[in-house]
C-alpha cells in the first residue's frame, strides 16, 4: 500500500510539472531559427560585443550578408555580428512578437512603408547625430529616402533602393509592326503601342497589350507617378492628408488608369495568375515591375526577347517610384551594442557595400553617387533602373496593406459593379485618410 | 489511509483525467478567457502600452464596413452551405442504405472528399473557376454560354466558395446520416407498407422523426463548423499579395476577417473583439438549434 502511495505522490508531481513546463518558458527565445555566426577572435583591445541583425530570407541577400559580416569583424575584432532570417511572410509577425517580449534584434531590415508603425511603437531609436545627420542623409542618398522622415527625424537607412521601369518584350513587338528597339517614351505612346499588340480571340484574351495587376506594381504606378504626371502631388507636404482626388488632375489620373482595363482593354486582372507571371511566360508586351524582377526574369525565362526602359512620361514630367529595404537600429542596442550598432551601419551603407550590393542583389545602391558609376551603368538592363535613381519618388504608407487594399478596392469598383470612377477614387481616399488620422493621433 | 476498491479505482482515474484536464485548462481555457481581458484594451502588437478602452473596441466594429460584410457573407455560407449539404448528403445516404452491392466501394467514394486536404481542393477549385483557361469555363464555353468571371465578380465568388465548403463536408454527413438510418427498425417500414403509405408518407413520417437526433447534431456541427470557414475562403479568394476576402470583400467570413486584423494588422484588441462577438453568436446559434430542433416526437 505505501509503495502505491508513494508512486501515486510521484505520478502526480511528475504530471504537474510537465503541465507547468508547457505553460511557462516565456523566457525562452522564441524560436530556433537558422543562425548563421562567424566568431572571431577578440583583442583585448576592446571589449567583445555581439549584436544581432535581422532581415526576410532572400537567399543572395543573406548570403552576401554574411560576406560582408565576415568583412566587417575583420576590420573590427571586438564585434560579432549575429544574423537571424525569417521567411518573408512570417517575418512581420516574428519581429512583432519579439518586440513587444522585450527581445529581438539590435539592428533590423525593414520595408520602408513599415517603418511609421515601428516608429509610433517606439521600437526604433532615432539615429545618432553624429554619424547620420539628417543634412548628411540627405545630402547624399538618393531623394526618396526623405519619405521615412518623420517629424524631421530619421531612424532608418537603407544600403540599397529599387525603382520601378518599362519592360517590353521584343518577339510581341515585331509580330504586330513595331520596331522592337523603340520602347514607348510617352504616356500616349504607351497606350498606342499596347493596344497594337493586345491580342483577343472569341472574347478571350490572348495576348497583353500592358499588364494590369492592381496587387502588384499597379498601385505604385498611379502613386506617385501617374498621379505627378497629370499634376497632382498624391499627398501633403506634411504627410497628413491624402490628396489623390484634391484635384480635377487626380480624376484624370484615375480615369486613365482604369480606362487601361475598362475602354483600352489592353489587360486583365489576374490574366495568368498575374502581371509578372504573364510577361515571363511571354504572354503580355509591356509590363511595369521593379529592378528585384530582373533576377527571376534571369532564372526562369532564359529565352525571352525583352528589353527595360525608364518609365513613360507624360506632360513633360519624368518620375518613377522608389521603395527600399532600410535598415534601423532598435531601442534594444544600449551602450556597446549601440555603438557597435552604428559602426556596422555605417559600414553597410558604406559606398563600397552599395557597389557590391547593386552587383550581387540587383537592387541599387542608395547613395546618388551611385547613379553616375559607369561600371554599373554598363548593364543595359540595370541602367534604366539607375538612371531614375534621382527622379524616383516614394509614397508615404503609414498601413501598406491598407493603403494597398483601399487602391485595388476603388480599381474593383470601378471594373467591377460600374461605379463612378470618381466616386470609387473619392471613397478610398477618404479610407487612406480616415488611416493617416489615426496614425497622426487626430 | 484505507480505501474502498471503488475508491482507489476512482481516484486513479481522476488523476489521470487530470493531466489533460490541466492541459486544457492552460492550452484552451486560459486562453480562451484572457481574449475577453484583450479585447478591452487597445493591445496593438507593436507598441508597448497596451491602454484600456473598455467597449471602444465593440463600438469600432458596429461601424466597421467590413466586419459588416463578413458577417452578412458567413451568414450566406450557413443559409446555403448548411440547408444544401445536409438535404443532398440525406439523399445520398438514403440511396446508399437501400443498394447491398459495392455499398462499400460507393461509401468510399463518398467519403474521400472529407478527407483530403482542404488547402489542396481549394486550389484545384481555384483553377476549375479560374476566368482565363478555367476547366469550369472550357466546358460551359462548349455549351455555348459566355465566359463567366466567377472568383473576379462580387456576386459569383461566394457560391464557388460555398460549392467547395458543400462539396467538401458531404461524406461526413452521408456516413453520419448512413448511421442514424441504419438505427431505424426495418419493421416500421414494413408495417407502413401494409398500411399502404407511399414512399413520401414513409419518409415524412418514419425517416425524418426517427432521424432526428442525427439531423439536429449534424445542422448543430455543420453550423458551427461553416461559421468558423476559414481555409476554403482563404485559398480560394485571396488576390495578390496575401489579401484574401475576394473583390471587394465579398467573401470575406468572420474568421478570415479576425484572422487579419489580428495577423496582417497586429490589432489583437479589435481582433479578441470580434472574437467575443463571434462565441456570442456560435452559443447563440447553438441553444436555439437544440431547443427548437430536438423535439421529442411521440409514436
Amino acid at each position: 500500500m505505501g509503495r502505491k502511495v508513494i508512486s501515486l505522490i510521484l505520478a502526480g508531481c511528475m504530471t504537474f510539472s510537465v503541465l507547468l513546463a508547457g505553460c511557462g518558458n516565456k523566457n525562452e527565445a522564441p524560436d530556433s531559427t537558422p543562425q548563421t555566426s562567424t566568431e572571431t577572435s577578440t583583442t583585448a583591445a576592446a571589449k567583445p560585443v555581439s549584436i544581432e541583425y535581422w532581415q526576410y530570407f532572400y537567399e543572395t541577400k543573406v548570403n552576401l550578408m554574411d560576406e560582408l559580416i565576415k568583412e566587417f569583424q575583420g576590420a573590427n575584432s571586438n564585434i560579432t555580428v549575429v544574423q537571424k532570417h525569417f521567411p518573408y511572410d512570417s517575418y512581420q509577425q516574428k519581429v512583432a512578437a519579439a518586440v513587444s517580449a522585450g527581445s529581438g534584434p539590435d539592428i533590423i531590415n525593414l520595408y520602408y512603408g513599415w517603418v511609421p508603425k515601428y516608429v509610433k511603437s517606439g521600437t526604433l531609436q532615432q539615429l545618432p547625430e553624429a554619424s547620420f545627420s539628417a543634412e548628411k542623409i540627405e545630402s547624399t542618398f538618393a531623394p526618396m529616402v526623405k519619405v521615412n522622415k518623420i517629424d524631421g527625424k530619421y531612424y532608418t537607412v537603407p544600403t540599397a533602393v529599387r525603382t520601378l521601369g518599362l519592360f517590353w518584350n521584343k518577339d510581341i513587338f515585331k509580330a504586330n509592326g513595331l520596331d522592337p528597339e523603340k520602347p514607348p517614351k510617352t504616356l500616349e505612346e504607351l497606350v498606342e503601342m499596347a493596344k497594337k499588340c493586345t491580342k483577343i480571340e472569341n472574347g478571350k484574351l490572348e495576348i497583353e497589350g500592358l499588364t494590369f495587376q492592381p496587387s502588384g506594381q499597379l498601385h505604385s504606378w498611379f502613386r506617385p507617378v501617374l498621379l505627378k504626371q497629370f499634376g497632382q502631388e498624391p499627398i501633403s507636404a506634411d504627410q497628413k492628408t491624402v490628396q489623390w482626388n484634391a484635384s480635377e488632375n487626380g480624376y484624370k489620373a484615375f480615369e486613365f488608369l482604369v480606362n487601361l482595363a475598362k475602354v483600352d482593354k489592353v489587360g486583365e486582372k489576374d490574366f495568368f495568375t498575374d502581371d509578372s507571371t504573364a510577361f515571363i511566360s511571354g504572354k503580355a508586351a509591356l509590363h511595369i515591375d521593379g529592378s528585384y524582377r530582373l533576377g527571376s526574369l534571369k532564372s526562369q525565362a532564359k529565352d525571352l526577347n525583352y528589353g527595360v526602359t525608364v518609365l513613360p512620361s507624360y506632360n513633360g514630367v519624368d518620375t518613377s517610384f522608389g521603395s527600399f529595404w532600410t535598415n534601423g537600429i532598435t531601442t534594444n542596442a544600449t551602450g556597446d551594442k549601440l555603438d557597435a550598432s552604428v559602426k556596422f551601419l555605417e559600414y553597410l551603407t558604406s559606398t563600397e557595400v552599395m557597389k557590391t550590393w547593386t552587383q550581387k542583389i540587383g537592387e541599387i545602391g542608395a547613395r546618388t553617387e551611385i547613379a553616375n558609376d559607369p561600371e554599373l551603368l554598363k548593364d543595359d538592363k540595370l541602367a534604366p533602373f539607375i538612371q531614375q535613381l534621382p527622379i524616383a519618388d516614394s509614397y508615404f504608407y503609414v498601413d501598406e496593406d491598407a493603403d494597398r487594399k483601399a487602391l485595388m478596392d476603388a480599381i474593383d469598383k470601378v471594373l467591377l459593379n460600374n461605379v463612378d470612377p470618381k466616386q470609387a477614387l473619392d471613397e478610398a481616399t477618404a479610407q487612406v485618410q480616415k488611416l493617416l488620422d489615426e496614425y497622426w493621433g487626430k | 489511509m484505507k480505501l474502498s476498491i471503488k475508491g482507489r479505482q476512482s481516484m486513479w482515474a481522476y488523476i489521470f483525467i487530470s493531466a489533460p484536464m490541466l492541459f486544457f485548462l492552460c492550452i484552451r481555457i486560459y486562453p480562451a478567457l484572457y481574449a475577453f481581458n484583450v479585447s478591452l484594451h487597445k493591445w496593438d502588437l507593436l507598441s508597448k502600452n497596451k491602454p484600456f478602452v473598455f467597449l471602444d473596441n465593440f463600438m469600432d466594429l458596429f461601424h466597421d464596413q467590413v466586419f459588416k460584410a463578413s458577417l452578412i457573407n458567413t451568414g450566406k455560407y450557413i443559409l446555403f452551405a448548411v440547408p444544401i449539404g445536409l438535404a443532398l448528403s440525406l439523399g445520398i445516404a438514403m440511396l446508399l442504405n437501400s443498394i447491398t452491392k459495392g455499398a462499400s466501394v460507393y461509401r468510399m467514394v463518398v467519403f474521400i472528399p472529407y478527407v483530403t486536404s482542404i488547402v489542396a481542393v481549394s486550389w484545384v477549385w481555384r483553377w476549375m473557376f479560374m476566368k482565363q483557361g478555367g476547366l469550369i469555363n472550357n466546358v460551359i464555353g462548349l455549351f455555348g454560354i459566355s465566359r463567366q468571371p466567377f472568383l473576379d465578380s462580387t456576386s459569383q465568388a461566394i457560391y464557388v466558395v460555398i460549392s467547395n465548403i458543400i462539396w467538401q463536408a458531404l461524406g461526413f454527413y452521408t456516413i453520419i446520416f448512413l448511421a442514424g438510418l441504419k438505427q431505424v427498425p426495418k419493421t416500421y417500414y414494413e408495417a407502413a407498407m401494409i398500411d399502404g403509405a407511399s414512399p413520401w408518407q414513409k419518409f415524412k413520417n418514419i425517416t425524418i422523426p426517427l432521424l432526428n437526433p442525427t439531423i439536429v447534431y449534424l445542422s448543430v456541427m455543420a453550423t458551427i463548423q461553416t461559421l468558423q470557414v476559414f481555409t476554403q475562403v482563404f485559398n480560394i479568394t485571396s488576390g495578390g499579395q496575401g489579401i484574401a476576402g475576394g473583390p471587394l470583400n465579398s467573401t470575406v467570413s468572420v474568421v478570415l476577417y479576425i484572422y487579419q486584423l489580428a495577423f496582417v494588422n497586429y490589432k489583437m484588441g479589435y481582433a479578441s473583439a470580434a472574437t467575443v462577438i463571434l462565441f456570442i453568436i456560435i452559443l447563440t446559434i447553438s441553444l436555439f438549434q437544440m431547443k427548437v430542433l430536438d423535439k421529442k416526437y411521440d409514436n
